[in-house]
């Protein structure tokens, strides 16, 4: 005898709740194909550099004086990030304020010591096909920064409104999620200019 | 505010109740497209932009064929010269660029767009305003890119576009720049649709389809499209390295800088293989799902074809070399893509056969659509074998770059994209419209399709053996190549004509076809238990699905469970859809969707003047197109108040 | 199959290797679409039902994943003994049977063929256009660059195609079994005049090489009468911008080298019979014959063009 299934769901949430919804899965989509792009962009550096003759390293020695403490910040900032979701999520929009305008200054710091090293080289974008790399990678990862800041400073007004609750921050979390991608993102950047040199490749 | 009263807004139960006038009347109410052109402009009905995405791609095939026509009059005879060489090869970059680009993908994209939903048993796609944007961004690269050619600055380098010959030195005009930039807008469109259909797969499923329910089709659409979302940025990334090698000086191409026309060929190919899947796994998607209705059986094997579906694109992110075998590569790394453009077709091969046994084991009845769908099959194999025999490095020196390989490609891409797309066309027409196509005229049209299909393409396989290579303007007599030519020319026209007859049949049929019903082929899935053309919001109510044909459970009586498709949630507290679990399809939450907007079109008038004015590096009119993008993007991420925790009271 | 750039017959030692191959995997081709276009007319015809979709009930029959368990164990018969075939013969025409004694620089320009022998000593290396010559018997070894944008090298009758790309120098080797002319074919799209890129090789008796190779390192010949002279004279005052003709004062590089230009069956990269009437055709209108070359238009006299080609026809 057959037998009629109906899906009767005793209660369901309605829209996004916490960090539950379609949007978290479209910001998984971005990002994916976001990774893929410096997936692609280190790729070419890799395969510049291997089938290049040696000296093709403008900087076989990278100087990480600016670069480590700049990274190190950058992932401090992902901290604050975090630090600031986690005020919204337990309701204390002081913590959220501080914690994401934190995240938005280390960001910035980290943006303009990044304008100051691409002055401070000795080389343009049309130097070689490494300082071309050089400056189109870091660029194109620039130019990530600046979207999540923006971001972070429209979620810094959003909350400032009071439009978020510890139900309702589905923004909040893929911004904030976002962010961390710009900066984990940049770790393979970092390590592909500044460390894998030092390591011998390409050298 | 109280707890209890929060919780409330927060989560619901929802209504279960019959399909009644009432319920329906309510929900048009919600889900109507605003009337004028405005609303029209702002609908983000999947239904609506389906049709716009399938006319659109039909124009573009329309156009791209004429040149294709025009060219095939320029090589009908040896020494001709109705184009000059530079139009010539325009209008084969032209018209490469318009059937891959703007045709191939968008066409299915177009099918899946109106269908998703339907055969998913949801009421619209998970992010609605986001593909009334990949709409209008694929709408407005067609023009960007349309718009070089119309100025005798199209393409001219092969929709391949290699480098050094579309570096500026080469190529000092704007044709580059505009393909360049046109591409990247492009890929935005692509990307955008791919991230939404791979969302709507995994969330907006009727409750109880599990993945191994959905049909075939939407495994095809799922796979190209996170192969698209992952492959897009390479030739992305691509086209603005070249842009700016040609603009600013930079050197990724240039190997007096210390950069590799190669890096140009791994790029364009990383992406370019696995792209070529993703315009024929929807379309073997379509056979799948359509070839069993007109055999009165399921189709044989669905896992094994849902898995090879899979495991195709799998192996076709490792091919992308074999486009580049006379590159001077390696032994070791010829050898493996050799090897593994072999075994890709493994999988091809669990399809045919699936195919070949649905019909076998059922009792075909020979609908127009059952003939496209059923001739797929052996252009499929045509194509698949000369790709097979390209795959043979030894063998591909030969063959590479000759006419073998331009009837290979047509095989697969007219074959395995333009016959299924024809067929799903008769398919599906009565949902779309409610009306029938005119079964006589689509025979004629199958018959002149096929017949000249094949008169042109099957003796080209000669012509690339007698070796003529391929993006010539023309080839002098005593090759051999001037009988097959002809042929070829003669079978093209008559390849048009069949096309012809179907975009009639499409017209007529609108105007007038026969009243279909909601079900004229007694179909299996949900799409036929909607009256046609359905209803802006689809379901009435939510159906729960209990196996994988959901409207042939009385006749195949496999099991118990039966779906309900007649009483489900209701979902009519505003404009709500269900989400549900990634694998399981268990219900997860309610959806508020979004209302008709013109954020989209605004957003891509933006991008479309940011594009502009890069292409004429006019910075100023640059910074005032990023601020647009910038004003369009706040505008649309701005939270909705009706999801915000003070304002949720209004729901219920 | 004959044609003079039809691959399933060849003439080199590559092509014996790779010509049964190609025939192989063309046949197994036309077997499995028999097979499968049979297959598929028996299963239509096998059920065939006139009547409509409403009158049917859905069946489903038992024994469907044969089809695809069978079909599978049959077709990888062919694909893996092709697998195995291909890296044999991948392996096989790798590298030239043994060290070649014959090495030639290829450089492809828009729109023709430049080939440069390597001699003993730097007085034994030649150079020459869009006729390259070898001794039949003897595994060439080819250097190949690309000037400008990407070319391909290919003659079917003795091998498949290697590109010539800008920034990278590709090795292929090819050896003639059979003395003749063999046409090749530039096979990657190169621009304007990709269609008028082809040239020939030539391949001798070894007697017949050496001789050749001989002839070709003489430098062009003084000029014997009037006419000649003047011609001479034009030649070094407009074509040697571009050209070479070594014994004169013309020694540019940007256009085929001219020295031993009456030795070559074909002028303008094989685009056309290299006779007196089409050698003074393309001096006059090239763009009419290669619409986008760059050699321009020369504004001659009937009386200078006659002297110039009266000049070039020395030129042996």
């Amino acid at each position: 005898m057959a037998e009629q299934v109906i899906s009767a769901p005793r209660s369901l949430p309605v829209g996004p709740v916490e960090s539950h919804g379609v949007g978290w899965n479209g910001m998984a989509c971005l990002i994916a194909s976001e990774a893929a792009l410096f997936g692609y962009l280190l790729f070419s550096y890799y395969y510049l550099g291997a089938s290049n003759p040696r000296g093709w390293l403008m900087e076989p020695h990278p100087d990480l004086h600016l670069a480590l403490p700049n990274t190190l910040l950058l992932l401090a900032s992902s901290v604050a990030a975090w630090w600031g979701e986690r005020g919204v999520r337990q309701e204390s929009k002081g913590q959220a304020l501080a914690g994401l305008a934190l995240a938005l200054v280390m960001g910035t710091v980290f943006a303009t010591v990044q304008v100051y090293e691409w002055h401070a080289k000795t080389y343009a974008p049309g130097t070689s096909s490494y300082a071309s790399l050089y400056f189109i990678t870091t660029g194109l990862h620039m130019a990530h920064v600046v979207i999540g800041l923006a971001v972070l400073a429209m979620l810094i007004l959003w909350i400032a409104f009071g439009y978020f609750s510890p139900l309702r921050r589905l923004p909040v979390s893929n911004g904030v999620l976002y962010w961390h991608f710009v900066d984990a993102v940049w770790l393979f950047v970092f390590t592909t200019y500044y460390l894998t040199p030092l390591l011998g490749f390409a050298r | 505010m109280t707890p209890a009263r929060s919780q409330r807004m927060i989560a619901d139960t929802p209504e279960i109740g019959e399909v009644t006038q009432a319920l329906r009347d309510r929900l048009e109410a919600i889900w109507e497209t605003k009337p004028g052109f405005v609303g029209w402009l702002a609908s983000v009905d999947h239904k609506e932009i389906g049709l716009r995405y399938i006319v659109t791609a039909f124009l573009l095939l329309a156009i791209g064929g004429v040149e294709a026509l025009v060219m095939r009059l320029q090589l009908i005879g040896p020494d001709r010269h109705l184009l000059t060489p530079e139009q010539y090869n325009q209008f084969f970059s032209t018209h490469g660029m318009t059937m891959i680009f703007l045709y191939a993908s968008p066409i299915l994209s177009g099918f899946s767009n109106y269908l998703f939903p339907l055969f998913l048993g949801s009421r619209d796609m998970a992010f609605p305003r986001m593909n009334a944007l990949s709409y209008w961004v694929y709408l407005a690269s067609a023009l960007f890119l349309y718009a070089g050619f119309v100025v005798g600055a199209g393409p001219n380098d092969g929709w391949f576009n290699y480098v050094p010959y579309a570096s500026r030195e080469y190529n000092p005009g704007l044709n580059m720049d505009i393909y360049a930039l046109g591409m990247i807008l492009l890929g935005i469109s692509t990307s955008v649709g791919a991230a939404n259909f791979i969302v709507t797969v995994f969330r907006c499923r009727a409750p109880g389809m599990s993945i191994n329910r959905m049909p075939v089709i939407i495994w095809g659409t799922l796979t190209a499209s996170v192969a698209n979302l992952v492959v897009i940025p390479a030739v992305s990334l691509a086209f603005f390295l070249l842009w700016l090698d040609r603009q600013f000086g930079t050197h990724f191409f240039d190997p007096a800088g210390g950069g590799q026309p190669l890096l140009w060929q791994h790029l364009f190919w990383m992406f370019g293989h696995p792209w070529v899947y993703a315009i024929v796994l929807p379309a073997m998607g379509m056979v799948s799902d359509g070839l069993p209705v007109f055999c009165r059986h399921p189709l044989v094997g669905y896992t094994a074809v849902a898995l090879a579906t899979v495991a195709t694109m799998v192996l076709g992110f490792g091919v992308w070399v074999h486009h580049m075998f006379a590159t001077g590569l390696p032994g070791l790394s010829l050898s493996f893509f050799s090897g593994a453009s072999i075994l890709i077709a493994i999988p091809s091969a669990v399809a045919i056969f699936a195919w070949i046994a649905t019909i076998w084991l059922g009792r075909p009845i020979l609908t127009t659509a059952f003939l496209f769908f059923a001739s797929m099959i052996l252009l499929f194999v045509i194509g698949g074998v000369s790709g097979f025999m390209t795959a043979s490095v030894p063998v591909d020196w030969q063959l590479t770059d000759t006419y073998f390989i331009v009837a290979h490609i047509h095989y697969v891409l007219i074959g395995i994209n333009v016959f299924p797309v024809v067929g799903a066309t008769y398919f599906w027409f009565p949902k779309m419209t409610g009306r029938l196509m005119d079964e006589r005229l689509g025979r004629w049209n199958f018959w002149t399709m096929f017949a000249g299909f094949n008169i042109a393409f099957l003796p080209m396989h000669l012509t690339g053996l007698m070796g003529m290579p391929r993006r010539v303007y023309t080839y002098p007599a005593g090759m051999g190549f001037t009988t097959l030519n002809l042929i070829t020319t003669i079978g093209s026209f008559l390849f048009a004509a069949g096309v012809l007859m179907f975009f009639w049949n499409v017209v007529k049929s609108w105007r007038g076809g026969a009243e279909a019903g909601p079900d004229p082929w007694k179909g299996p899935t949900l799409e036929w238990a909607i009256p046609s053309p359905p209803p802006p919001y689809n379901f009435a109510v939510i159906p729960t699905i209990a196996t994988r044909h959901p409207l042939w459970e009385d006749d195949l009586d496999e099991g118990r469970a039966r779906s309900t498709l007649d009483r489900g949630m209701t979902l009519a507290h505003g404009k709500e859809a269900l989400a549900t679990t990634s694998l399981d399809g268990e219900p997860d939450m309610i959806l508020k969707m979004p209302e008709d907007t013109l954020a989209p079109l605004m957003l891509t008038l933006a991008l479309t003047l940011l594009f502009a004015a890069m292409l004429g590096k006019l910075w100023w009119l640059a910074a005032i197109g990023s601020g647009a993008v910038l004003a369009a993007l706040i505008f649309w991420t701005w939270p909705r108040r009706q999801l915000l925790e003070r304002e949720a009271a209004v729901h219920g | 199959m004959n044609g003079p750039l039809a691959y399933l017959d060849g003439f080199g030692r590559r092509a014996d290797i790779v010509v049964p191959l190609t025939w192989a995997v063309t046949i197994i081709s036309i077997a499995v679409c028999i097979v499968i276009a049979a297959l598929l007319w028996m299963a239509i015809r096998r059920g065939r039902e006139a009547a409509g979709v409403d009158a049917m009930a859905v069946r489903r029959s038992e024994g469907g994943m044969r089809f695809i368990t069978i079909g599978l164990a049959v077709s990888l018969v062919p694909l893996l003994v092709t697998l195995v075939w291909t890296m044999s013969a991948l392996a096989a025409i790798g590298a030239p049977p043994r060290r070649a004694r014959v090495e030639i620089d290829v450089t492809a320009h828009q729109w023709w063929w430049q080939a440069d022998y390597a001699g003993d000593q730097p007085s034994l290396g030649l150079r020459t256009a869009n006729e390259i010559h070898i001794p039949v018997g003897e595994p060439v070894l080819l250097r190949l660059r690309g000037a400008d944008v990407i070319h391909s090298f290919w003659v079917p009758k003795l091998s498949g195609k290697t590109d010539l790309i800008p920034g990278q120098t590709n090795l292929t080797w090819i050896e003639a079994n059979a003395p003749g002319r063999y046409r090749g074919q530039c096979a990657e799209y190169c621009g304007l005049q990709h269609a008028h890129m082809a040239f020939e090789v030539v391949a001798d008796t070894p007697a017949q090489f050496a001789a050749w190779r001989q002839a070709q390192l003489q430098t062009a010949p003084p000029a014997a009468t009037p006419q000649q002279a003047r011609g001479r004279a034009l030649v070094e005052y407009r074509c040697a911008l571009c050209h070479t003709v070594r014994g004169t004062i013309a020694g540019s590089n940007v256009g085929p080298d001219l020295t031993h230009l009456m030795s070559r069956s074909m002028i303008a990269a094989g685009t056309l019979p290299n006779d007196s009437a089409h050698l003074a055709g393309w001096i006059v209108d090239p763009q009419s014959f290669k619409p986008g070359s760059l050699m321009p238009a020369q504004a001659l006299t009937g009386d200078q063009l006659a002297d110039v080609t009266a000049y070039l026809e020395t030129l042996k």
